[in-house]
């Protein structure tokens, strides 16, 4: 049986990662490829690391640290953030990274799937949505860009649904009204959402405790669970929570 | 020597990663001559069947591919260009094995593509390639297309269907997952295939 995947992700800027990790055995708190291998060794089954580096000279040294992470880490990884065309994306596909993320570049330019899609494979091409509820109507979200700073008015199925049909391989969605809460992931977006598309979905946004991942992956059906600060400051530990969910019934590598 | 076959329709570095740790270094070639000498050739793979196959024509690797006496290793894409036909792009394989390779049906329960780690049905008793591998270990996947079981088949997953995880016909080896992405499991069949006599 497919396993459901827990994710950690790392938000990297200058080659750094920005809020650091609180794990025992790691000597350098903002090092990504000690971090990367520590996730590894812990049990992560995929590992995200998104830059947040506001300059151009920044991402070039990106590509390097993908080099460094795909000769240390034996799982999957994806690395997002400023892709903006197939060349971005192809250099740090070379440089090791097994899937690459695009999010706001997209939809201000849907195509720019599309072209990600037929150069290098849909199973490569991960598309991120930071999706909002609608305030005044229910089961309505929109998508937002540019860390949530920007309102589009886009529908969010409407857009995974184009995303899909353009050639993405897997949905990384994050709820902005969860994210940071604890309060749990956005049961209700990912249960209509999974109505809607039939690529893998990786819910984030909102993790607190075990009970979240059971929740999201039972009712939210997700086929993956990402959450940042609540692994890298120790709240939650992966071998216990894979055991948790292993208890509980759900398929746990 | 141990030849990696590059074909601009592989991922090449991962397998490479993967085998500086077991301390081997690859020769990333396109060279038939070089395939030709080589004493292990992996053939991994990436993308779509149809432009895959037009890469390794128009890199002239068809007939040497299927030339090759030394152990070989198909990954992925790799794998399923090893087959007689593919669905995808309606593509004639190297048909090294008479199998088809055809895409997961729509099931609502079940995401296309199969992305994620995934545990084995079945293994052959006595496949040198999962020397040490139990059904129960998992290995990384990502795949819309599979392979169809058949007599060529080495192991057996299930994902709404059985598919062929892994194939054999005589030196030709093929895998379905990721070895090189797929942990210490990975390791161990990738060193299994480097130590076949």
């Amino acid at each position: 049986m497919l396993k459901k995947r827990i994710i950690p992700c790392l938000d990297i800027q200058d080659g750094r990662t920005v809020k650091g990790v609180r794990f025992v055995d790691i000597q350098d708190a903002g090092d990504p490829v000690e971090q990367a291998e520590a996730y590894s060794n812990a049990g992560a089954d995929e590992l995200v690391f998104l830059d947040i580096s506001a300059t151009v000279e920044a991402r070039k040294t990106l590509a390097e640290l993908v080099e460094r992470i795909a000769e240390t880490i034996q799982i999957p990884f994806t690395v997002g953030g400023g892709i903006q065309s197939v060349e971005d994306a192809k250099r740090l596909l070379d440089a090791g990274a097994d899937k690459i993320s695009v999010n706001s570049a997209a939809v201000r330019r849907p195509e720019l799937i599309s072209e990600l899609a037929n150069k290098l494979g849909n199973q490569c091409i991960v598309v991120a949505m930071d999706v909002k509820r609608d305030s005044k109507k229910d089961f309505q979200w929109h998508v937002v860009v540019d860390g949530g700073r920007t309102e589009t008015g886009l529908d969010a199925f409407e857009w995974a649904q184009e995303a899909e049909t353009r050639g993405a391989g897997e949905l990384l969605c994050t709820s902005m009204d969860h994210d940071g809460t604890k309060s749990g992931y956005d049961i209700g977006f990912l249960q209509s959402l999974r109505q809607k598309v039939s690529i893998p979905i990786v819910a984030s946004g909102g993790a607190g405790t075990m009970e979240h991942f059971a929740e999201v992956f039972d009712q939210g059906r997700a086929d993956a669970a990402l959450a940042a600060s609540l692994f890298h400051f120790g709240e939650l530990e992966i071998p216990a929570l894979k055991q948790f969910l292993k208890t509980q019934g759900f398929p746990i590598r | 020597m141990i030849a990696l076959v590059d074909y601009d329709a592989g991922n090449t570095r991962s397998v490479r990663n993967a085998l500086k740790r077991l301390g081997v270094e690859a020769t990333v070639t396109s060279d038939p001559e070089v395939l030709r000498q080589a004493d292990r050739v992996l053939f991994p793979g990436v993308g779509h069947a149809q432009s895959a196959m037009e890469a390794l024509r128009s890199h002239e690797l068809e007939a040497p591919l299927r030339e090759i006496t030394a152990p070989f290793l198909g990954i992925c894409l790799g794998m399923q260009l090893m087959c007689a036909y593919t669905e995808e792009g309606h593509t004639t394989g190297l048909g090294i094995v008479p199998t088809k390779v055809v895409r997961f049906g729509d099931d609502a329960n079940r995401p296309v593509p199969q992305m994620g780690w995934n545990h084995f049905e079945s293994i052959k008793q006595q496949s040198p390639l999962f020397k040490g591998v139990s059904t129960e270990d998992n290995v990384y996947y990502v795949h819309s297309y599979y392979a169809q079981v058949d007599d060529s088949t080495e192991a057996v997953t299930h994902y709404g269907v059985e598919f062929a995880a892994a194939i054999r016909y005589q030196n030709y080896f093929g895998v379905q997952f990721h070895p090189e992405k797929s942990g210490e499991v990975g390791l161990k069949i990738l060193q299994n295939f480097l130590e076949l006599t």
